[in-house]
C-alpha cells in the first residue's frame, strides 16, 4: 500500500515535470480566449461564423501589439449542441487551459448551462449569439456575463415596433415552435403587446416535427390576424411559410432569426422571400469603414469568402468580431487578466467605434447587453442571401 | 371554413397514418410480428427519393420507383436481421430489435445524408387553387388519392391474387400452408418487403408538404402504430380508416380548440376509444380454432 503510493507519487511528479518542460515557452505569455460552441452537427456553421469573427478580430489586435504587452490565443471546444458537454468543455478551459475570458455558442440551453459555472469561477464570459434572456439577468451579483447580441425579450418588442411601423399591423397572430425558445418569447411578445395595448388575434403553438401547420393558421385567419409574428428555427419557420402558400393566405411575416439559420429559401419555396427576419448585421449595402476592413480582412484570410454572401451567418461573424474589441478593451481597462478586475473593466469602456455601430458605454452594472432593438437590421431573403429589406431592389 | 379546411388537412395527413398503418397490418396479418420502427423505413423513402431525384437529378417517377424497390430491400433485412432469428424461437425480442434497427438506419443517414434539413420541392405540388371558395394546394388531393388508391391495391392483391391468397393462408394456418406448398418464409417475407414499400411510398408523398430529414419519420410512425392499433390491426380497411379519422380528430381540435390541446385530447381520445372496443374500432377479436 505505501509502496503503491509512494511509486504513484513519483510516477505523478515525472509526468508533471515532463509535461513542464512539453509546455510550449509562448504559453505563458498569450492571453487565452476560449470558446464553447457547436463545431460539428447542424449548427458547425455558426459556430465556424463566431470563429472567424473572433480569429479576425484577434489578428487584428495582435498586429497592434495585443493588450498589456501580450498576444492573444484562441481554445476552441465543440459543445455539440449539448448543455452537458458546453459545461464539461467550459470547466476544462477554464481550470485546465486557464482561459481568460470564455465565450459561448448559439444554443441558448448550452449557456444557461454554462454560466453558473462561469460566476462560481469569476472568469467572464460573453455571449456572440445565444439570445435567451436569462442567459445575461441570471440573477448572480457579481454577474460575469456578458452578451453582444441579439435578446430575446428587446427582439420581442421590435418584432412589435416593426409591424407596426411597416405593415400597420393592429392585430397580429403569434405562431410560436412549442418548445422553451417558443415559450421564451411567447412571454416577451405578451409583455411587449401589453405595453402597447396591442390585444393578438391569437396565440398558437406548433410542433417542430409538424407537417401541416394550415389548422393552426386556418384559426389565427378566422380570428381576424393582420399580421403574424413568428418564432422557430429553420426547418419549422419553412413549415408555417408552406402552409401559408397552402392556403393561398398572403399575410405580413414578421419573424425572430430562426430562418437565418439554414437553407431557408429551399425549405420555404417562393414565399420564403416575404418573410422580414431581425439580424443584427449585414455586411450588404453601404458598409462603414469598419465594415470595408473587416469585409476584406475575411476574404484575405478565408478563402471561401468572395463577397458579402459568403458571410454566412453574418450574425455570428459581427457579434463576434465586435464582442472580442471589447473584451480586449476591458482587459486594457482592468490592467490585468484577473476575472473581476476586467468584469470592472467592462463599465469602464467608454466608445468604442465597432461593426454593428459605436458603442457608447455598451456595459453597466445593471446592463450586461451591449445590443438594442435600434441596432437590429430587418431583413430579408432574396436569392438564397440574407438583405436587408430596404435593398429589396 | 374552419371546420372544412382541417377536414382537408385531416384527410391529406390522416391517409398517409393510414398508409404507414396499412405496413403494420401487412406483416402482422402474416406473422403476427411488426417493424416498429415504421417511421425510419418512410424516412428512407423520403431520403432515397430526394437523393436520386434532387442530387442525381432523376425524373421523378424514375427516381420514386428506385427508391421504393430500395424500401422493399429494407424491409426484406429488417425481417431476416430483426425479426426472423427471434421469432423463429418462439422470442419476442423482434419487438427491441426492429426499433434498434430503426434507430441504426436513423443514425446512418444522419452521417450520410447530413443533420441539415431539405427541402423537397416538385414543381407540380407548388402553388393553390380555388373550388367554391375553398382554397387548395394540388397535395391536397394527390395526396390521399394515392394513399388510398395503394389501400385499393391491397386488396385487390390480397382478395384476387395467388400470392395473395397465399399469404392469407399462411396468417390461417402456416402449418397447412406449408403442407399445401406455399413457401411460408417467401410468404412472411414478402410482406415485410411490402410493409416499407407502403411507408416508403408514405415518405415520398409527404416530403413535399415536409422537410427531408433523418428523423422526419419518428412521430409519425409513432401516430401511425396507434392508428393501426385504433383500427383494428388485422383489419386492412378498418386501418385505413382509423388513420382518416385520426388526422381529422387531430385537425379538428386543433382548428376548434387550439394547438395548445392537440396532443392531449387526439390520445386521449385514443385510450377511451381502445378501453371500449379493446379490439380496435373495426377490429374483431382473434379466435384461434383448435
Amino acid at each position: 500500500m505505501t509502496q503503491n503510493r509512494t511509486r504513484r507519487t513519483v510516477v505523478g511528479a515525472t509526468l508533471a515535470a515532463a509535461l513542464g518542460l512539453a509546455l510550449p515557452a509562448t504559453a505563458a505569455d498569450t492571453i487565452k480566449i476560449g470558446l464553447v460552441t457547436a463545431l460539428s452537427g447542424q449548427s458547425a456553421r455558426a459556430g465556424e461564423a463566431i470563429t472567424r469573427g473572433l480569429q479576425v478580430a484577434i489578428d487584428e489586435l495582435n498586429a497592434s501589439g495585443g493588450v498589456l504587452g501580450r498576444k492573444f490565443e484562441l481554445v476552441r471546444r465543440d459543445d455539440e449542441a449539448t448543455p452537458a458537454k458546453g459545461v464539461i468543455a467550459a470547466r476544462e478551459l477554464v481550470y485546465k487551459e486557464k482561459v481568460t475570458v470564455l465565450f459561448g455558442g448559439l444554443d441558448t440551453p448550452v449557456s444557461m448551462a454554462i454560466v453558473p459555472v462561469m460566476n462560481e469561477a469569476k472568469v467572464p464570459y460573453m455571449g456572440p449569439w445565444a439570445a435567451g434572456t436569462a442567459i445575461t439577468k441570471n440573477g448572480a451579483n457579481p454577474n460575469y456575463v456578458f452578451r453582444v447580441s441579439a435578446v430575446d425579450e428587446i427582439v420581442d418588442k421590435a418584432i412589435l415596433q416593426y409591424a407596426q411601423k411597416t405593415f400597420d399591423a393592429k392585430k397580429p397572430g403569434l405562431i410560436l415552435v412549442n418548445n422553451p425558445w417558443g415559450e421564451s418569447n411567447e412571454a416577451g411578445l405578451k409583455a411587449a403587446m401589453a405595453a402597447k395595448g396591442v390585444t393578438p388575434a391569437g396565440i398558437e403553438k406548433f410542433e417542430g416535427n409538424d407537417v401541416d401547420v394550415v389548422p393552426q393558421l386556418t384559426r389565427l385567419k378566422a380570428a381576424g390576424a393582420d399580421s403574424l409574428f413568428l418564432v422557430g428555427n429553420v426547418g419549422p419557420s419553412a413549415q408555417v411559410v408552406k402552409s401559408l402558400d397552402r392556403m393561398g393566405w398572403k399575410v405580413p411575416v414578421v419573424s425572430h432569426w430562426g430562418p437565418a439559420g439554414g437553407r431557408f429559401t429551399e425549405l420555404a419555396g417562393p414565399s420564403a422571400k416575404e418573410v422580414h427576419f431581425v439580424q443584427t448585421y449585414s455586411f450588404f449595402g453601404n458598409q462603414r469603414p469598419v465594415g470595408q476592413k473587416v469585409l476584406k480582412m475575411l476574404m484575405a484570410k478565408y478563402p471561401d469568402i468572395k463577397s458579402a454572401g459568403d458571410v454566412t451567418p453574418a450574425v455570428g461573424v459581427a457579434n463576434a468580431y465586435d464582442a472580442m474589441h471589447l473584451v480586449a478593451l476591458a482587459i486594457k481597462n482592468a490592467g490585468s487578466t484577473d476575472g473581476d478586475k476586467i468584469r470592472e473593466g467592462f463599465y469602464k469602456i467608454g466608445t468604442y467605434d465597432g461593426l454593428i455601430k459605436t458603442y457608447t458605454k455598451p456595459f453597466a452594472a445593471d446592463k450586461h447587453d451591449a445590443i438594442n432593438e435600434n441596432d437590429y437590421v430587418w431583413t430579408q431573403f432574396i436569392d438564397n442571401q440574407i438583405l436587408p429589406v430596404s435593398m429589396k431592389n | 371554413m374552419l371546420v372544412t379546411s382541417a377536414i382537408i388537412t385531416g384527410l391529406g395527413l390522416g391517409s398517409m397514418y393510414g398508409l404507414l398503418a396499412l405496413g403494420f397490418h401487412v406483416t402482422y396479418a402474416v406473422s403476427a410480428t411488426v417493424n416498429f420502427a415504421q417511421g425510419s423505413s418512410m424516412m428512407l423513402g423520403a431520403v432515397f427519393a430526394y437523393t436520386f431525384a434532387m442530387r442525381l437529378g432523376w425524373p421523378l417517377p424514375l427516381a420514386a420507383a428506385a427508391a421504393l424497390a430500395l424500401c422493399a430491400a429494407y424491409g426484406a433485412l429488417v425481417e431476416i436481421v430483426a425479426v426472423r432469428p427471434f421469432a423463429r424461437r418462439g422470442s419476442n425480442a423482434w419487438l427491441m430489435a426492429t426499433v434498434a434497427l430503426g434507430i441504426v438506419a436513423d443514425n446512418a443517414v444522419l452521417f450520410t445524408f447530413g443533420k441539415e434539413p431539405r427541402g423537397f420541392q416538385m414543381s407540380w405540388a407548388t402553388g393553390s387553387f380555388d373550388i367554391g371558395g375553398l382554397t387548395l394546394s394540388p397535395l391536397h388531393l394527390v395526396i390521399p388519392s394515392a394513399g388510398l388508391a395503394l389501400a385499393a391495391a391491397l386488396h385487390f392483391f390480397s382478395s384476387r391474387t395467388r400470392a395473395g391468397k397465399a399469404m392469407l393462408a399462411v396468417v390461417q394456418n402456416p402449418d397447412a400452408a406449408r403442407l399445401m406448398g406455399i413457401n411460408v418464409p417467401a410468404a412472411i417475407l414478402g410482406a415485410f418487403a411490402l410493409s416499407t414499400v407502403f411507408a416508403g411510398a408514405a415518405g415520398i408523398l409527404i416530403a413535399p408538404l415536409f422537410n427531408v430529414h433523418s428523423d422526419m419519420g419518428t412521430l409519425f410512425g409513432l401516430k401511425a402504430f396507434a392508428v393501426a392499433i385504433l383500427g383494428g390491426i388485422s383489419s386492412a380497411w378498418g386501418v385505413m380508416l382509423a388513420g382518416i379519422l385520426f388526422g381529422c380528430v387531430e385537425a379538428l381540435i386543433t382548428a376548434l380548440l387550439g394547438s395548445t390541446y392537440t396532443q392531449i385530447l387526439t390520445f386521449a381520445l385514443v385510450i377511451v376509444a381502445l378501453a371500449a372496443r379493446p379490439n380496435g374500432l373495426f377490429g374483431r377479436a382473434g379466435v384461434k380454432k383448435v
